[in-house]
């Protein structure tokens, strides 16, 4: 006890120096693409033989690198290093990679992996890795059909893409759009399917018919379209796995815009009659069709949001094309869109934060994005022709067509795809066989 | 006898004579009143409200006069003088209020105008006697600037006496900060930079989430960090947090790749610990 109080009297007598804990705020950053390295995966020489006699290709582990490089790369948020600077051959860094020598070319995230030959089966495992903290942070394995494995690189890129992002990624999906041939007075249009790197392209329809607008169903294996029935346009819909398709509804006059409720058991169209337009619904299991807004206007472009609640869509019946919401049930109808020109194709994001749109204001076409409530807006790319803006899965990227102007001999005529990130920086032109229009991105194929 | 008499009777009146002329109130001219005097007579008539006493206008008259010579000597433009006249009539005009609220601030121009057409009603000769309303005036104008400016110099004193109790304390602040708590700016600043350029921001993070990764680091004298520890640790591995790990990740890269970060030369018990708070958001919005 005595000890106890000499102790506190000579603490009091000398006290300490306390130091408060320093605090640094650190509220900028680079937002330079974060460098990383994607090293070949690693192929023992018999499955380097087997594969290239099943899928004409010399080391497929370098080929599945190749992708998921590729891939990184167009998202803008990645820098994919340059493989002649590696200084550890793949099969090592598969095993443990020397971490100092990929800091040394300035990588902060490594990628390795293997690639067997197992039961006629392509078996790839990779491994993820901090460089910096000198660890691994992730590790999967694949097992599938030899002819998947540019599927098997989209994965691998999607996995990367939401351990270093945080948020789903968007390689392994497919684009559809109308792929178009010839002088643009007698365009050919057909339906075509492709991966989002524009591999695999497939033609779905011949071609005979004019055909608009395809939107993807939330699986991905229906598609809803615009052509022409009995010279008049109608919604279609088609199973891309069995080919079959059949026309929406039985309606006396023009059904178009057509798009899938987000879970897929509705389409909402527009259906124009006697010079006005309004908005419905139908149920695909029992086809009863609802009308969900009923206005002298022009009411057309219905998009749900992700919780299916609320509608997005465009209307005149302020005078001029605006951007209205409502609630699903057609109720509570608000104009959100403010600003000067004319605002169409609304799309609303996978997230559910913003809505996409076209706007034309003094003779040029914008790819723009705002919040729910009409705010925020901001434009991302400006052109002479652009429009029609499908979402990426992950609401990050923004697919659109883009067309050329003709010049005064009627040559010159293009149509393209471009894509564009949410930074509007990150523009890049998707390359198609033809000329492409319309394109709408499907979700994610290996949820 | 008589002689002595006269002689002494004489030399008596040389002495009342040269003693009378040697007199100081003789001697001096009459007093001359400077402008201060006025001041001081002002502020006793306001304070007392003395009656204007004809002497004290004959005296004022001619400081008055005195006034205006200087003013010509000193030759100021004539608009400054009506501007001058303007607002002395308008603060007069509203002397009322200021009796009432003393720390009235100045006029708008609206009450000058108003207070323009009262004045020249008040300049009708038939109304007031030429003499009486040019004192009266003068006394207006001298009450209410000396007023003003007793004001302005009190008021003046007062903010000035709040800046340095102000001033006193932001020294006394900086002066603890420096002592217990902080880095100075430079040293800030320094540290800052190096980590802004080491820190790859994950584009991907939605920029209107609260994402604040806290950082505390273990330090050696030459700037290597021995320790690294995420504060809010538990969140890391909460389902749908997945945002927060990514950005707590990225700047626990952005410390590593820093090494050794640029810490002051002295002082290694001030900042041995350190707390690093990366915030994206300003950056994701922007």
């Amino acid at each position: 006890m005595k000890k106890k109080l000499i102790i506190l009297l000579l603490l009091l007598i000398f006290p300490l120096k306390a130091f408060a804990l320093i605090e640094v705020d650190i509220t900028r950053g680079n937002l330079s693409p974060l460098p990383l390295a994607v090293s070949p995966l690693s192929i023992d020489e018999q499955s380097r033989i087997e594969f290239k006699k099943i899928i004409k290709k010399e080391n497929i582990g370098s080929e599945i690198s190749v992708i998921v490089e590729n891939n990184l790369k167009t998202s803008g948020l990645f820098n994919p290093l340059n493989k002649d600077a590696f200084l550890q051959a793949p099969e090592i860094a598969n095993l443990k990679p020397r971490f100092e020598d990929w800091s040394l070319i300035k990588a902060q995230a490594l990628i390795t992996g293997k690639v067997t030959f197992i039961n006629e089966k392509l078996r790839v495992e990779f491994r993820l890795w901090d460089v910096l903290a000198a660890k691994e942070i992730m590790a999967l394995a694949f097992t599938t059909v030899p002819n998947n494995w540019r599927r098997v690189g989209h994965i691998i890129s999607d996995k990367v893409y939401e351990r270093l992002t945080g948020e789903k990624g968007y390689f392994d999906t497919r684009i559809i759009y109308v792929a178009e041939e010839g002088p643009k007075t007698q365009r050919k249009k057909r339906l075509a399917i492709m991966d989002q790197d524009g591999a695999n392209n497939k033609f779905l329809t011949l071609g005979n018919e004019l055909v608009l607008t395809p939107r993807f169903n939330p699986t991905s294996q229906m598609v809803t379209y615009l052509s022409y029935f009995k010279n008049l346009p109608r919604v279609y819909l088609l199973d891309i796995e069995t080919g079959t398709q059949e026309v929406v509804g039985d309606f006396p006059g023009m059904t178009f815009a057509p798009r899938f409720s987000p879970d897929g058991k509705k389409i909402i169209m527009s259906f124009a009659k006697d010079g006005k337009s309004d908005i419905y619904t139908m149920d695909l299991e029992n086809r009863i069709v609802d009308r969900i807004t009923n206005h002298p206007s022009i009411d057309t472009s219905p998009s749900y949001s992700p919780n299916g609640k609320f509608i997005a869509f465009n209307s005149d019946r302020s005078g001029y094309q605006q951007i209205y919401i409502m609630k699903s049930d057609g109720s509570e109808v608000k104009r959100i869109s403010f600003g000067n020109g004319i605002y169409g194709t609304p799309v609303w994001s996978p997230r559910g934060d913003l809505i996409a749109f076209t706007k034309l204001h003094k003779g040029k076409f914008y790819i723009g994005v705002m919040r729910t409530d009409g705010k925020g807006e901001r434009l991302l790319t400006e052109n002479y022709y652009q429009e029609a803006p499908s979402w990426s899965p992950n609401g990050r990227v923004l697919i659109f067509y883009r067309e050329t102007k003709t010049n005064s001999d009627g040559e010159g005529f293009s149509a393209k795809l471009w894509s564009i990130d949410l930074t509007g920086y990150n523009e890049r032109l998707v390359t198609t066989p033809t000329d492409a229009s319309d394109p709408s991105w499907s979700s994610l194929l290996s949820n | 006898m008589n002689r002595s008499i006269i002689i002494s009777s004489v030399f008596h009146l040389l002495l009342i004579f040269i003693t009378a002329m040697s007199l100081p109130f003789l001697a001096k001219k009459p007093l001359d009143i400077p402008p201060i005097i006025s001041v001081e007579l002002i502020q006793i008539t306001e304070k007392t409200n003395i009656p204007f006493a004809p002497k004290a206008k004959k005296i004022i008259e001619k400081i008055k006069e005195k006034e205006k010579k200087l003013v010509s000597e000193q030759a100021p433009p004539k608009k400054v003088e009506k501007t001058k006249t303007k607002t002395v009539v308008s603060v007069d005009d509203n002397e009322r209020d200021d009796n009432k609220t003393p720390e009235a601030v100045p006029l708008p121009e609206k009450t000058v105008k108003k207070i323009e057409t009262k004045k020249e009603k008040k300049q009708n000769p038939d109304k007031l006697d030429e003499e009486v309303k040019q004192v009266s005036e003068f006394e207006k104008k001298e009450f209410v600037d000396l007023d003003n400016i007793a004001k302005l110099i009190d008021k003046a004193k007062i903010e000035s006496a709040d800046v340095i109790k102000k001033n006193n304390d932001i020294t006394q602040d900086q002066d603890r900060n420096i002592d217990n708590t902080g880095l100075t700016l430079s040293e800030e600043d320094a540290l800052k930079a190096q980590i802004f350029g080491c820190w790859s921001i994950p584009l991907g993070l939605p920029y209107n989430e609260n994402l604040l990764v806290r950082i505390k680091l273990m330090l050696e004298p030459d700037g290597s960090v021995t320790k690294t520890e995420i504060l809010d640790h538990a969140r890391m591995n909460k389902p749908g947090q997945g945002f927060y790990k990514v950005l707590a990740e990225s700047a626990l890269r952005a410390v590593k790749l820093c090494q050794p970060l640029r810490v002051p030369t002295t002082g290694y018990e001030r900042w041995k610990e350190l707390q690093l708070n990366f915030d994206a958001r300003e950056m994701l919005e922007g």
